[in-house]
């Protein structure tokens, strides 16, 4: 019994954050089968599953290896291309349009693990802001090979160009993926069931490997590196695996992304939206799970909510976002809070006193 | 002749770069925080300039000191308001307020002067230079940019270095517990970096736009990211750095552009970027600091 | 204090959630006020509701104001007519494909019926698969692309087709005999400049033009546009392509200049307006020619009545993207009234007459006389080549 309580009381943290997203994912799916949410309500489900597991990956990177990226969009941008032209050259082959996406989920990470892998060798050689920029660099290149890509598929099998003119399709071919426009005509697979199992297995990775003896060493690298080296943490390794595994997920919720619409072009992968997620994951708060995953859902939510602004919208948006940063991370507010909480806190625990008595 | 002429575009914007990376790399160098709304306040220095000569009449040497008195008071008025309370914060917290002073400085330039982009009157009137017979030109724009960069670095490099003011901030960015001990007022000397890169920024927004001459909200964005590109390059925090860093980047992309393919510019500029890093991880003139326990 | 946080967060999301059910559910009250100016009489029931999207921020803010302008001002005027009135509302979508999907899914929240947008092609093609799956009539102002009307048989352009624009010009260029060596500069990260360039140069080769420089800038390096100036001069080009827009051309021209490079220049609809443009220097455009649909310095009454109303309502000379959606305006309101479609009907039924009178009946515009749609959801009117002569466009012919 004792080491029951004593489990859930170390693991308080993860089971909230499981909790929290079941019991969301419930109630809005219950909303939307009993047709009580509107159709934008709706439509937004899909790309807030995917944002939170942006947004978790990246605090990975950002909260827990404490290393600024500011290129995760382009890990996305990989996995929603690979993860459209599986599930186009899958068309035919496999008939479940929930088995197709699974594969493309699973091809988008898998290719996004790998961009992960070629940008995380150099990139961790470097620190701090020389690592930012490398890492917006790799965005970058990422977004202008992309946008200059031309993928088709006939008879023999998949062609690759950088030109229209160089595709040479043949007869009954197929554009998927046409440069600049990107692709169209993308057939929709992805559910907000599909959105909530990739939430589910991000947290159950990112939980698992922060709280693994690596993801104890990573952070202690990130608090003190000359004092966790002095201890005899080698921590490339670990920083290596973090990075990878972020751009993985990334990927896995890029292809969720570009499946949920049914025209992607690569000029979305770009540095406004990784600072977009970096948003989301300041905002929630460096290494904090949950946060992330309230702030990812609160931000998207929150400009369209303000469409009724028109004109001052974006403008009421920006001021949102400063007064928000100012109030959560201003160390006078905090103090403040600090002393209010503690107050408060002290006057529940005299109530809580008195009804004992 | 080709080369010699790529160059000297390569030269000229590689200089607007270079003004654009001095203000980023002093604010740097002394908040230690990345200023993205730099490129943003750029663009307003820009519309004062083009409202002051175009809606007034006014010459533009009148307009580029309208833009600099507003560009301060601007950059004083942000650091104060959306800075200022997150000192001893932590430095990414900064980096999304300044996200969100850009956005809403891009927002309400919009609301302000509408989106539909404006055409910039160059503020140099005399002729371009011709050599070889008309075979190399050498735009006035360039001559002026030149020479305001290397003007401007060599201030900046004598006044951190001589003046009062200028020590106190290098002690500032040193350590700045030690210089508030010392008796340094940190608050008010970080207002008044501010209030020097912004005055920086509204002589790289004229400029920028003198070579440039488009003009709508979101033109101090990308030349602002570039410019941030060439800091790091040149080593931020360096002021010498950030003038060679900028000089270079506009080289490297001009020259990318001439020889190798313009389709993949972007890819192949970042590209070297990375390999210098690579090699040198503190940029070409930064200084490889241990960290002391 | 992170508890804390996280429970303030969380009470802001369902707060924000609610809002947004709340808003969806009565439109009528809230939002369209501040958003559908062609309203200014409180909406009656009788009335049938027109959505539009496009950027109203961001980098291509102008052209989505131009259609949103356009619009107003027409609907406007056919409410003030008497007949059929219409409700407008224009959703900003950020020039982005699931920033104009959640566009679309509010307008259909709000009870749109019929789809005058969006702007991009972009976001054009993502609204149109919605459009299609729905059944909500689609005719977009200005988002040109070919793969927007393979959405659905409920998908209509106003505007040429990139193709159409690309094949046009090389056409016209090798007819009229304007060059021996060409050039071309264009948007790499742009489908617009993209499609009419994929094109051009397929044409090119079947009718012979020698085409010597293809440099191409992206959104992102497009700050510096002298080395590809440079390079079309290098290659002796006597004639430049120019299938951007017209803040880009602007930039070409002023380089051009700068090295005294005078080739000929060639640009398609995308660089109408750039007379307009604030502090341009309308003797840098001097001899450029362009295939425009539109020219806002036409002595046509129709235009000129046009002009005056749009730059009195909103002080900016109107480009092709208002004069376009203008006509979209105007081409809904003639199938409507023709085929008697009242406010009452759903959208799907709108839909369905919409197409059959789309597909049979013939419209006059700004934009052209005679329009015709084919089954495909092109349009079939030809291009104008204009040249620009003392700050005005002159025909050519």
């Amino acid at each position: 019994m004792n080491k029951i309580k004593q489990y859930f009381k170390t693991h308080s943290y993860n089971i909230a954050t499981y909790g929290i997203v079941i019991i969301a994912y419930v109630v809005m799916q219950y909303l939307s089968n009993a047709d009580m949410l509107s159709r934008s309500v709706n439509g937004y489900l899909v790309p807030i599953c995917a944002y939170i597991v942006l947004a978790v990956s990246l605090n990975l990177v950002v909260g827990i290896s404490g290393e600024l990226s500011l290129g995760h969009a382009g890990f996305m941008g990989v996995g929603a291309f690979a993860g459209i032209v599986t599930a186009a050259c899958l068309q035919g082959v496999v008939d479940s349009d929930f088995g197709r996406l699974m594969a493309a989920l699973l091809v988008g990470g898998v290719v996004a693990g790998i961009a992960g892998v070629i940008v995380g060798v150099p990139v961790l050689r470097l620190r701090g802001d020389y690592l930012a920029i490398v890492t917006l660099a790799f965005g970058e290149i990422l977004k202008n090979i992309i946008g200059n890509l031309y993928i088709g598929k006939d008879e023999t099998g998949i062609r690759v160009a950088l030109s229209q003119a160089e595709l040479h399709l043949g007869a009954g071919g197929k554009v998927i993926l046409s440069g600049a426009l990107g692709a169209t005509g993308v057939q929709k697979l992805s559910t907000f069931f599909a959105g909530f199992l990739l939430i589910l297995f991000t947290l159950f990775v990112v939980l698992n490997l922060i709280n693994s003896k690596e993801g104890r060493a990573i952070k202690a690298v990130r608090d003190n590196r000359i004092a966790a080296e002095s201890v005899g943490i080698n921590v490339t390794a670990f920083r290596m695996k973090a990075f990878v595994v972020s751009a993985f997920l990334a990927g896995m919720a890029g292809a969720l992304y570009g499946l949920n619409y049914s025209a992607v072009s690569a000029s979305k992968f770009g540095f406004n939206t990784s600072i977009d997620i970096l948003v989301f994951v300041v905002l929630g708060g460096m290494g904090n799970i949950l946060g992330s995953v309230i702030s990812a859902t609160v931000l998207y939510v929150l400009p369209e909510a303000m469409r009724g602004l028109a004109d001052y919208r974006m403008i009421l948006y920006a001021v949102v976002l400063i007064l928000v940063m100012l109030f959560t991370w201003s160390p006078k507010v905090k103090e403040i809070m600090s002393v209010v909480t503690a107050k408060l806190g002290g006057i529940f625990k005299k109530k809580e006193v008195g009804t004992n008595e | 002749m080709g080369f010699l002429q790529y160059l000297i575009n390569g030269i000229s914007i590689g200089s607007v770069y270079a003004i654009i990376a001095l203000g980023y790399t002093m604010v740097y160098g002394i908040a230690k925080m990345l200023n993205f709304a730099h490129g943003d306040v750029i663009m307003v220095g820009a519309y004062m300039s083009f409202c002051v000569t175009n809606y007034l009449g006014l010459p533009a040497v009148v307009g580029i000191l309208v833009a600099m008195v507003v560009c301060t008071v601007l950059g004083i008025i942000i650091e104060g308001l959306a800075y200022k309370p997150l000192r001893g914060a932590s430095s990414l917290a900064v980096l999304i307020t300044a996200i969100g002073v850009s956005y809403f400085l891009q927002n309400a330039a919009q609301l302000i002067w509408g989106s539909a982009p404006k055409n910039f009157t160059s503020i140099v009137t005399f002729a371009p230079i011709k050599l070889f017979g008309g075979q190399l030109t050498i735009t006035g724009e360039v001559i002026i940019t030149i020479l305001a960069s290397v003007v401007i670095m060599v201030a900046l490099t004598l006044f951190t270095g001589k003046t009062r003011m200028g020590k106190a901030m290098r002690a500032v960015s040193e350590d700045r517990a030690a210089a508030q001990l010392m008796g340094i007022n940190v608050n008010q000397t970080i207002s008044m970096t501010f209030a020097i890169g912004s005055a920086l920024a509204a002589i790289a927004g004229v400029l920028l736009c003198s070579t440039v001459p488009t003009l709508q909200p979101t033109t101090g964005s990308m030349p602002g990211i570039r410019a941030f590109t060439a800091a790091v390059f040149g080593g931020i925090g360096s002021i010498p750095g950030a003038m060679l860093g900028g000089i270079l980047l506009g080289i490297i992309e001009t020259m990318t552009k001439a020889y190798l393919s313009t389709q993949f510019s972007d890819a192949i500029v970042f590209l070297v970027l990375i390999v210098v890093l690579l090699v040198k991880p503190a940029g070409l003139m930064g200084k490889v600091v241990q960290e002391k326990v | 204090m992170k508890k804390l946080f996280a429970l303030l967060m969380a009470a802001l999301m369902v707060v924000t959630m609610f809002a947004g059910c709340g808003s969806a559910e009565t439109p009528a009250t809230d939002a369209a006020g501040g958003e559908a100016p062609a309203t200014d009489a409180a909406p009656t029931a009788g009335t049938i509701k027109i959505g539009s999207s496009g950027p109203l921020t961001n980098d291509y803010a102008v052209y989505g104001k131009a259609v949103e302008y356009g619009l107003t001002l027409a609907f406007e005027e056919i409410n003030a007519l008497g007949g059929l009135q219409f409700e407008l509302r224009v959703e900003d979508d950020e020039a982005d494909a699931e920033m104009a999907v959640n566009a679309y899914n509010t307008l259909m929240d709000w009870g749109m019926q019929i789809m005058a947008g969006p702007t991009t092609s972009g976001s054009a093609a993502a609204a149109a698969a919605e459009c299609a799956a729905d059944g909500v009539f689609m005719l977009t102002p200005s988002a040109s692309d070919a793969a927007v009307i393979t959405a659905g048989d409920n998908v209509f352009q106003i505007c040429f087709t990139d193709p159409n624009q690309g094949v046009g010009s090389a056409d016209f260029i090798s007819s009229h005999n304007l060059a021996t060596k060409v050039g071309v500069i264009y948007d790499s990260s742009n489908p617009y400049s993209v499609g009419i360039y994929t094109k051009f140069m397929e044409q090119a080769a079947v009718v012979g033009l020698e085409v010597v420089a293809e440099e191409a800038f992206t959104a992102d390096n497009k700050a510096d546009l002298s080395t590809q100036v440079t390079k079309c001069q290098e290659a002796g080009c006597d004639l430049v392509f120019l299938p951007i827009y017209a803040a880009e051309a602007a930039q070409v021209l002023t380089c051009a200049d700068k090295i005294d490079y005078n080739p000929a220049f060639f640009g398609c609809d995308g660089l109408d307006g750039i007379l307009a443009t604030e502090g341009f220097d309308p003797a840098l455009a001097e001899g450029v020619m362009l295939l425009t649909p539109f020219d806002a310095s036409s002595s046509d009454p129709q235009t000129q009545e046009f002009v005056a109303n749009y730059t009195a309502k909103f002080g900016l000379e109107p480009n092709q993207f208002a004069a376009d959606a203008y006509d979209v305006a105007y081409a809904i309101y003639q199938a409507c009234t023709a085929a008697g479609v009242t406010a009452d009907m759903s959208a799907e039924e709108i839909c369905e007459t919409m197409i059959a009178q789309f597909t049979s009946m013939s419209f006059d515009g700004l934009t052209g006389d005679g329009m015709t749609w084919a089954a495909d959801g092109a349009v079939s009117k030809l291009p104008m080549a204009v040249k620009i002569e003392n700050g005005v466009y002159v025909g050519v012919e």
